[in-house]
């Protein structure tokens, strides 16, 4: 317990350690450390903004997806419209077609009608001689009667 | 007791205390010394440069002698943490720390903030101090829980002298606590005169507490000398309660230890109840080292502190 020079040898051993620790341990482990602060402030940051990112991103998908839904809703909209347009279209000209049909149709009964009617005209002259050839049992002068006949069959 | 002691080997308990707490001196006997030796009163012709063999020698000698153990072990801890944390400084990287690395980033992160909390002016030298004293005194500390006898006597067998003093805990030598205390205390001094310049520093030491203002500076004269005295009371106090409070702790710590060995030789069932007592007293004293290491490094900060900080507001 007495004191000596131990005082001052341990007084100069700590200065000693004091200053290797301040050229060789501190400062690396300061920078060190800085650098890792640093580091995973900048990771924090980046998660930050990744995460803003994507609340972005998943707003501008919601967005667009809204706006899809729209569009899809106005194109099955217009899709609708446009398949009962065709439709009515489909039926106008059906009933145009059917109208034209029936029209030719008829037109073509009314041509054959004629037709039988004239090619008949022009029998009845004949019918009428041969059937009063029989009637009167005989012959008749064609030649004689034939204005008469085509009068007749004018009137027909 | 010394010249009892080299005669007769017996054990006694006074004897067994006071040769644990006896350094192992190495230091100047002067001429004409009369060493009482087994062989007889033998008597120095000049004065010799020796080992102390009884704690009346190294009494003796004075000023003019060291304690080798003390010495011995603080700078081969002191080297401990020099090769630790150096090696941790070297291989610092800022990946995942792992391991050792990860404790020592540990043990400095924690000094790191604590002197961040403690010292607010700039320097780097603070930092590096706070982390040597902390490492270095839990270290020495640390060898308190070595139980008593055994490196003592290990040494004691290596050399082949049953009576060699060994002292295995630097801090219970007040020479170790006071050396660094003193240091602590120049430094002080030093960072004082150099961010206040030595005017101020003496202006701190003379116009503290009270200082008249302008109109009354008669009052000075009467009010210096009473400053300068409650000043530099407060400024030796510093270092020598830095020490002594490390110094105490330790010492008290390690008597008890010693008693608690003392039971060891006497019975059975007192060894046993020793062991324990041992034990406890362990458990506790690991918080004990710890807060004296942590407590000397803390004050040492706030002394700094105190250096750095000048009182422009108030002057």
């Amino acid at each position: 317990m007495n004191i000596n020079l131990t005082l001052i040898g341990q007084s100069l051993t700590f200065l000693v350690f004091i200053a290797f620790c301040m050229k060789y341990v501190w400062p690396a482990l300061f920078g060190m450390m800085e650098q890792r602060e640093k580091r995973i402030a900048e990771g924090l940051q980046a998660a930050d903004r990744a995460d803003k990112d994507l609340e972005l991103a998943q707003q501008k998908a919601t967005n667009q997806l809204k706006e899809a839904k729209q569009q899809a809703a106005a194109i099955i909209d217009q899709a609708n419209k446009r398949s009962s347009q065709i439709i009515d279209e489909a039926k106008e000209q059906a009933r145009a077609e059917g109208e034209r049909i029936r029209a030719a149709a008829h037109a073509e009964v009314e041509h054959e009608f004629s037709q039988a009617r004239e090619a008949l005209r022009g029998k009845v002259a004949t019918l009428a001689v041969a059937g009063a050839e029989k009637i009167l049992g005989a012959s008749v002068d064609a030649k004689a009667h034939t204005a008469m006949l085509e009068k007749l069959a004018a009137d027909l | 007791m010394a010249s009892s002691e080299s005669a007769n080997t017996e054990l006694t308990v006074t004897g067994y205390i006071q040769h644990h707490l006896q350094n192992l001196t190495y230091g100047k006997l002067p001429a004409g010394y009369q060493r009482h030796e087994a062989g007889g009163v033998h008597t120095l012709e000049q004065d010799t440069w020796t080992f102390a063999h009884s704690a009346e020698e190294a009494k003796d000698m004075g000023f003019m002698a060291v304690h080798v153990d003390t010495l011995g072990w603080s700078i081969f801890l002191g080297l401990v943490f020099a090769f630790v944390f150096g090696r941790a400084a070297k291989k610092a990287s800022i990946e995942t720390p792992k391991g050792m690395q990860s404790f020592i980033e540990f043990v400095f992160e924690g000094i790191s903030k604590v002197v961040n909390d403690t010292f607010h002016f700039k320097s780097n030298f603070v930092g590096p101090l706070a982390l040597t004293i902390f490492c270095w005194v839990f270290l020495m500390n640390l060898m308190d829980l070595i139980p008593v006898d055994w490196l003592p006597l290990a040494a004691a067998k290596l050399v082949g002298n049953d009576h060699l003093y060994f002292k295995v805990v630097p801090t219970t030598d007040p020479n170790a606590t006071m050396g660094m205390a003193i240091s602590v205390f120049i430094l002080m001094i030093f960072f004082s005169c150099r961010e206040k310049g030595v005017w101020g520093f003496v202006k701190e030491l003379t116009c503290h507490p009270f200082f008249a203002p302008k109109e009354k500076w008669y009052l000075n004269i009467l009010l210096i000398p009473i400053n300068t005295i409650l000043e530099t009371v407060s400024l030796l106090a510093k270092p020598v309660s830095l020490g002594l409070r490390l110094f105490g702790n330790m010492y008290a710590g390690e008597v008890i230890f010693i008693l608690i060995a003392i039971t060891f030789g006497v019975g059975f069932f007192v060894g046993i109840l020793g062991g324990v007592m041992q034990w406890v007293w362990a458990v506790f004293h690991i918080l004990v080292i710890l807060i004296q290491a942590f407590v000397f490094m803390v004050l040492t900060i706030v002394y700094m502190g105190m250096a750095f900080d000048s009182h422009d507001e108030q002057h």
